[in-house]
């Protein structure tokens, strides 16, 4: 099998796997030679081995215990401090819960609909009906794929513009049925094709956001993994906009600007320092509304506890826009929006709510 | 025909991408190879006498030519960047916005004025391509949004003439919700019901063209400028291979329906004001 492992999770990993090899010969269901070596097929051995083998029950519980600390240890100093290049990674995470993983579980009763009814039916972009708390919305996102196959058919999350209009004429549907809109962000960006321009990219992108800014229901985003510049905010035109602890959010890729500024793609790391894209720094902006809390080590460690976390975090932010007629929904977008960027005026009388617009976004409901 | 005659009186522009001869005496055309005197050119918008070609036209002499003469009034020209990335490559992102304000001889890149079209008053904006690539920042997507504040406050058009590579990447983020903004603020402009006309100038791509620039009620292109999502190099290299000849220029977009329609520049100003007549500004 191909690693799917990260750098920095290897050691952690590593210490995992050998604790679970200890239980399983702790409770009697293995012998020693698969512990020192985990990842073959368990057939290797190592001198001495006959020797711990027979070491008593005891000492291995007590075994089990000091790795786990360690393990603890280990995990705590990992994931305390990871860099944001570190989280980059993690966003793009090969077993990361895609759109798919959170259908069943944090959604039920998904009914799948496709088409843009101009063109095609883009696989990039998911959407479909779900019942969500008791209440029918409209799920839209980004499918990313783990396979080849899959990701023939999604296209690694890139959508065209018939994918931005299939979702276009999804949000139209829900707004006729004043259904709540649900977005899941997760995409390197929208595809940069000839196809792709050929069918109006950026017209597609530009409609989606418009056509965001018009919703009278409520609407929240999640960015689920990556959000990827335009492709990305195309459906993130949302009164609550949310990102998951290790997801990223940024005007470029890491890498597309380190070419650009060093010439170079490999100093992606410090490009990722730069453009400060990780949820903690986009909540310090007031960019985003609130970070959701990862499982301990990620999404991808506990898929299932990242999707019942994901439901809780959508259901309270539904639940403090329910008070919110249409047009205030309307509004409190727009405000939202407005709101966003930071510049010094100076010199004018007509100076209106000037200097470091984005310092004071109040709590939810419509202003004035 | 009042159009030519005014346009005696713009300055010369000193723009980019000419290529002069002795001290800026002579243009040379880079399509036809003609060359002409710089300053008929400049009378001419920018444009070839010979055969059309349209040079890139700094924002202010763009403007002044758009509006009536004597009637623009600058707005907004206080708003000047902040850094809050604190951002750094070579140099900080301030020094090097300094540096572009001084070789642009604009504060930022997007000029926003309010003036009179054929004695109508209009809200008109063009971007600085000059002042790092006319690339959209947190200045540029407020001045923009004014733009349509003021258009709706005065129940008048809006004019936008795009030249932008895109986001602005220094701005992280930033960049990235100007888009939203400029859009959510065009949304509400047409409450008022009054046309919003977008002009493509070369370049406009990235975020510009994926936000306000392709939204407008009629969206007109001067011929051969570059528009699109993705620049033709990112597609070159996901694609890995050249790009047809005319790709994403003007003539490209109109068969492909993404435009209404392509006008050179000396015909703008009769054109905009004709199509704001039709849409019933006042």
């Amino acid at each position: 099998m191909v690693s799917r492992e990260l750098e920095f999770e290897r050691p952690l990993l590593d210490l995992e796997r050998q604790i679970e090899a200890l239980r399983r010969i702790a409770a009697g269901t293995e012998n020693l030679a698969s512990v020192v070596a985990p990842d073959s097929d368990g057939t290797g051995d190592l001198a001495g081995s006959d020797d711990l083998a027979v070491s008593s029950s005891q000492s291995l519980e007590g075994q089990i215990a000091l790795l786990e600390e360690k393990a603890r240890e280990l995990g705590q100093e990992v994931y305390s401090g990871l860099s944001r290049w570190q989280i980059v990674q993690l966003s793009r995470h090969p077993d990361r819960p895609y759109i798919r993983d959170y259908l069943d579980r944090t959604f039920t009763d998904f009914v799948e609909l496709h088409g843009d009814r101009a063109f095609a039916d883009d696989g990039a972009i998911l959407g479909g009906l779900a019942r969500f708390a008791g209440v029918s919305v409209m799920v839209i996102g980004h499918v990313k794929g783990r396979t080849t196959k899959e990701n023939v058919v999604c296209n690694f999350g890139m959508a065209r513009p018939e994918g931005y209009r299939k979702a276009i004429r999804l949000m139209r549907l829900a707004e006729r049925f004043q259904l709540p809109i649900v977005t899941l962000i997760d995409t390197p960006g929208a595809y940069p094709g000839i196809d792709a321009e050929e069918r109006g990219q950026a017209q597609a992108i530009a409609e989606s956001i418009d056509c965001m800014a018009s919703l009278t229901v409520p609407v929240v985003a999640v960015v689920i993994g990556e959000g990827g510049s335009g492709g990305a905010l195309a459906i993130g035109v949302a009164n609550r906009v949310l990102m998951l602890e290790y997801s990223t959010y940024s005007v470029i890729s890491p890498e597309a600007c380190s070419s650009i500024l060093f010439r170079d793609a490999s100093h992606a790391q410090r490009a990722a320092d730069a453009l400060r894209l990780t949820a903690t720094d986009l909540l310090g902006f007031e960019v985003v509304d609130r970070v959701v809390e990862e499982p301990f080590g990620g999404a991808h460690r506990d898929p299932l506890d990242m999707a019942d976390r994901l439901k809780r975090a959508i259901k309270q932010e539904l639940a403090e826009l329910k008070g919110l007629d249409g047009e205030a929904l309307r509004l409190d977008r727009y405000e939202r929006f407005r709101r966003l960027g930071r510049f010094e005026e100076s010199g004018h009388a007509d100076r209106r709510n000037g200097h470091s617009t984005a310092t004071n976004r109040p709590g939810s409901q419509g202003q004035s | 025909m009042t159009w030519f005659k005014r346009m005696a009186a713009p300055k010369p522009s000193g723009d980019a991408k000419r290529a002069s001869v002795p001290s800026g005496l002579w243009t040379k055309c880079p399509s036809c190879g003609e060359v002409s005197l710089a300053e008929e050119v400049s009378r001419n918008l920018e444009t070839c006498g010979d055969c059309g070609h349209h040079f890139r036209l700094d924002a202010r002499h763009r403007l002044e030519g758009f509006l009536d003469e004597g009637s623009l009034t600058e707005v907004a020209a206080g708003l000047l960047p902040e850094d809050p990335l604190e951002f750094k490559d070579d140099k900080d992102y301030l020094s090097r916005a300094k540096g572009a304000a001084e070789k642009a001889g604009e504060s930022e890149a997007f000029l926003l004025a309010k003036g009179r079209l054929f004695g109508r008053p209009v809200v008109a904006g063009s971007f600085v391509f000059r002042y790092m690539g006319g690339s959209m920042g947190s200045v540029v997507g407020e001045k923009i949004v004014r733009a349509f504040e003021l258009g709706a406050e005065a129940r008048c058009p809006v004019v936008i003439f795009s030249a932008s590579g895109g986001a602005r990447m220094q701005e992280g983020i930033f960049s990235l919700m100007q888009m939203a903004k400029t859009t959510v603020a065009l949304n509400r402009y047409r409450s008022v019901c009054q046309p919003y006309i977008s002009v493509l100038t070369d370049p406009t791509t990235g975020g510009v063209a994926a936000s306000f620039a392709l939204l407008g009620d009629v969206i007109i292109a001067e011929p051969g400028a570059l528009v699109g999502f993705a620049g033709p190099r990112v597609i070159e290299q996901t694609i890995r291979q050249k790009l047809p000849e005319g790709f994403q220029r003007s003539e490209f977009l109109l068969e492909h329906g993404v435009i209404d329609m392509i006008v050179p520049r000396p015909e703008l100003r009769d054109a905009v004001a004709l199509l704001c007549q039709h849409l019933g500004a006042r």
